[in-house]
């Protein structure tokens, strides 16, 4: 019998078993599938992060109703706080440096290609942690189940004894894990950049999303380990008979705080700085002109890193401090305003005397620029000391740190799923939906977030389950509850373009934006080993080298 | 120091101008609270929350002035930067950077930067523990997990949930000096008129100070998450002339007055779990774990002003908390109606 009479399938030409694509999928420690990963973990947690505000928001829509009880609120502030930073949040920027470091820095992967994986693993299961509490807290005490002690979790309201069950021990313990995983993303990061860059491409020849990413990378380095610290002496308090924060005990509740927050602030530029890398990006390409001031864009965002480490206090303001004290985080927050309003200048005077393009990835960029300003000076309003002991802890500040994370953040993150959408997907989405997702969230994020300010003005502390009537609030959280519908009617749009998009859209080809940075270089979406040969670069804009033989960058630089 | 009170008068027009907006705007939507909301931290009335509300309408004018201009620049540039329909297709000129522009917009930042700084660092050192005159009404604010307890160490008054000041002239000043406790968790002292929070936290104690200038009512809340029933964690400060003070504190001073017709419900409130937690001053009852109820009935409100203080409210509240207050630390008393009715007649007597 002769072997050749049969005829084998190529197996080009069948999509192996599901299965098989779904070991594929778990197993990969390639950087892009892990982006994507990371990326997907995170929209879905968004859409969970969503439900619980919108929850919050239907309480909250008229004086004393009753929709939900104060502890099912609670448990839905903490949660939506949580899943909103370190579950969507932190793997979207992850997601996003992860796929596209690599890709703009000419390497083939990232520095430590297991190490990444693991760390997305441990991220993943944080996340499955902390919702596990939904069925496990309960414990033996029938205590409630899922954490509502806040996403700050003061202390001593996690101690075991206002805080019975185990849903503060979920919280704790998802965040360890999550924390473990960012560490080593951070390590990744910071050495992919500092050792992968293809030939020629000096840390000043960088595009300034890695400059920024490296920035974060190094600071998850650095603040990410207090909070680490602080949550295994939490459980050490907690199960092992420790007294950190036990304050009948002589510990002090105040050290919690500090630990918290020497995270807790720095986190804030953990996530803003990669939107600042996005728009880095997204600006120069739409408005047709390379980045202004790139060597003062860098010294300010390292001046950031530095500074955003000394102001965690300012969280503090109100807890009684000594007057030096107060005084010290107020220069050193209003500080770190100039290094951010150098950054808001250098992209304006990058749009100057461009050809601005409107397309969805910019509109989203613009939106962030206008409601960063805005964040920004809502920020010093509350780095004034004395205003901030009116402000803080009111719908004001609310309103502030939803106008940074949403307006800001989120935009910029928006922006960069419809710019390199093209690039990981190989399709183009669908510029009709994106410009509907834009205006309607543009819509919803102002009605809910401008008009969130006002009560906090009005004296609303954040955090209550229902007020009374008479106290001047109740027209404004209707406005703020309206806009939800049409935010979450935005995310949706999103989603729905993103999935068509995928199954129907256009073809994008290699560089559907006539960009600069190398990953715009290779194929859409980029084979496993990224480039064929290794590329190599003698400006920041190796494309536009490229395209303009006669007038190139690296010239300038 | 000149231009910037001449800055602060200019701003507070700006600002007066956008309040009344403001007010209007929640007119609109039906609010009949007193000038805008009875929280308002736009209406200050005593030297802390006045020297806030100066110090707030300097930075938003600043920072109104920045918005505008970086804003308007912003808009600007969107508009005429934008790519025309007859764009001839070739890229716009690169402009790689400029020194002196640079530097402009780093040192004009630091100078704003530093004015701010100073007009902050001003008003922290004059509100932040100013030294208090003799005359100073000494209060120690304990907070408890969803209510305050408020004692007078000079004046031997012991009352929870309703703080009493005197009024204070400016020309005379009777300011009152509050210490913060805690007896459990976190929470946060804030009565928007009067002045900022500040925070009451276990085994660290804190001090606030308020000279309200004109009698009345004011209202706040707790402004840190204390767990479950935060949310009702009512402030009520009233204000009075030094005569309806002083009548106030000989009244507290006053054991309870136990009268024969209520004995039934004395008994009762001393056999029971109700003396595990509250006080009556001259009786057995010395519970600290709830409100002092001496003079339960002097008080406009019960459960840290979560009801009116009205029988049926106290009926409800001992038989079934949950109804008025659901997570509270108060236990269902589950007694009959027959005891329930002679418990709050008792209660009724303490006046």
């Amino acid at each position: 019998m002769s072997t050749d009479a049969i005829a084998w399938p190529s197996s080009e030409s069948l999509s192996p078993p599901f299965v098989d694509r779904l070991h594929e999928w778990i197993t990969t420690v390639d950087h892009k599938r892990l982006g994507i990963m990371y990326i997907v973990y995170a929209l879905i947690f968004l859409v969970i992060g969503g439900i619980e505000a919108t929850v919050m928001r239907i309480q909250l829509i008229r004086p004393l109703n009753d929709f939900v009880s104060p502890q099912v609120f609670n448990r839905m502030f903490t949660m939506h706080g949580t899943t909103m930073i370190f579950f969507v949040a932190m793997p979207l920027v992850f997601g996003f440096a992860n796929y596209l470091l690599p890709l703009m820095l000419g390497a083939r992967d990232m520095a430590f290609p297991r190490l990444n994986a693991f760390s997305f693993w441990l991220t993943a299961f944080g996340g499955l942690l902390l919702y596990f509490s939904v069925l496990g807290a309960n414990g033996l005490y029938g205590a409630g189940n899922a954490p509502d002690v806040g996403w700050f979790a003061y202390a001593p309201l996690t101690s075991l004894a206002f805080s019975t069950g185990h849903s503060t021990d979920f919280w704790t313990l998802s965040l360890l894990v999550s924390g473990f995983g960012s560490i080593g993303t951070g390590v990744n990061i910071v050495a992919t950049i500092i050792s992968m860059r293809c030939p020629g491409m000096t840390l000043g020849k960088m595009p300034l999303f890695a400059w920024l990413n490296l920035v974060m990378g190094a600071m998850v380095l650095v603040v990410v380990s207090p909070l680490t610290a602080a949550q295994i002496m939490l459980m050490i308090d907690r199960y092992l008979g420790g007294h950190f924060f036990d304050t009948q005990a002589g510990g002090s509740a105040v050290i919690w705080m500090h630990f918290f927050w020497i995270f807790g602030h720095p986190e804030v530029y953990i996530l803003v700085i990669p939107a600042f890398a996005v728009i880095s990006e997204v600006v120069p390409v739409f408005s047709r002109k390379t980045m202004f001031g790139y060597p003062v864009m860098v010294g300010a965002t390292v001046a950031i890193g530095f500074l955003s480490m000394s102001v965690w206090a300012h969280h503090m303001f109100t807890v009684g401090m000594s007057q030096m004290g107060n005084t010290f985080f107020v220069i050193t927050t209003m500080a770190i305003s100039v290094p951010t309003g150098i950054k808001i200048f250098n992209w304006l005077a990058t749009m100057w005397g461009g050809k601005i393009i409107f397309k969805t990835p910019m509109l989203f960029a613009i939106g962030f620029l206008f409601q960063f300003l805005i964040a920004g000076l809502t920020g010093i309003m509350l780095a004034a000391a004395p205003w901030d002991w009116q402000l803080t802890a009111s719908y004001f500040v609310v309103a502030h740190f939803h106008y940074v994370i949403v307006g800001a953040i989120i935009f910029a993150l928006f922006g960069a799923f419809y710019y390199w959408y093209p690039k990981m997907s190989g399709k183009m989405y669908n510029e009709t939906l994106g410009q509907w997702h834009f205006w309607l969230f543009l819509i919803g994020f102002h009605l809910t977030f401008d008009f969130m300010h006002i009560p906090g003005l009005l004296g609303m502390p954040r955090r209550i389950y229902t007020y009374e009537p008479g106290r001047g609030w109740e027209g404004w959280n209707l406005i703020v509850t309206i806009g939800v519908v049409f935010q979450a009617l935005g995310v949706l749009v999103f989603i729905y373009n993103l999935l068509w998009s995928y199954f129907r859209g256009e073809a994008a080809g290699n560089d559907p934006w006539d960009a600069w940075t190398l990953e715009w270089s290779t194929s859409s979406p980029p084979p496993a080993y990224n480039f064929a040969t290794m590329p190599t670069v003698r400006s920041r804009r190796p494309l536009w080298d490229l395209k303009h033989p006669e007038d190139p960058d690296w010239k300038y630089e | 120091m000149r231009t910037e009170k001449s800055t602060n008068l200019l701003a507070g027009e700006t600002v007066r101008g956008v309040i009344v907006l403001l007010s209007l705007g929640s007119a609109a939507f039906g609010a009949s609270a007193p000038p805008l909301s009875p929280t308002n931290i736009f209406a200050p009335n005593s030297t802390p929350a006045d020297s806030i509300f100066n110090l707030s309408l300097f930075v938003l004018s600043v920072t109104a002035g920045i918005f505008v201009i970086v804003g308007g620049l912003l808009a600007y540039s969107v508009v005429k930067f934008r790519k025309r329909t007859n764009d001839d297709g070739r890229e716009p000129p690169q402009v790689y950077g400029s020194n002196q522009v640079e530097l402009a917009w780093t040192v004009i930042p630091v100078l704003i930067v530093v004015a701010l700084f100073m007009a902050t660092a001003r008003v922290i050192a004059t509100v932040q523990h100013p030294p208090m005159p003799d005359n100073a009404i000494e209060v120690v604010a304990i907070g408890h997990q969803y209510w305050w307890e408020y004692r007078y160490p000079g004046l031997k008054v012991v009352t929870a949930n309703e703080l009493h000041v005197p009024v204070s002239d400016p020309a005379h000043p009777t300011p009152t000096h509050i210490d913060l406790l805690s007896a459990d968790t976190d929470h946060s002292f804030w009565v928007p008129r009067l002045a900022g929070k500040t925070d009451l936290i276990p085994n660290h104690p804190n001090s606030t100070w308020i000279d309200p200038h004109e009698t009345g009512l004011y209202l706040g809340q707790c402004a840190q998450y204390c767990g479950t029933q935060h949310a009702k964690m009512l402030l009520r400060v009233y204000v009075q002339s030094q005569q309806d003070f002083d009548r106030w504190i000989q009244e507290q001073r006053e054991p309870a007055h136990g009268s024969d017709a209520a004995s039934r419900g004395q008994h009762i409130f001393e056999t029971t779990a109700c003396i595990n937690c509250h006080a009556v001053a001259g009786t057995v009852a010395d519970g600290r774990f709830g409100p002092d109820l001496t003079h339960l009935m002097s008080r406009d409100t019960i459960a840290a002003g979560a009801a009116p203080n009205n029988p049926e409210n106290l009926k409800r509240w001992i038989q079934s908390p949950d109804t008025i207050k659901p997570g509270s630390l108060m236990p269902a008393m589950q007694l009959s109606d027959r005891d329930l009715g002679a418990l709050t007649a008792y209660l009724e007597t303490l006046r």
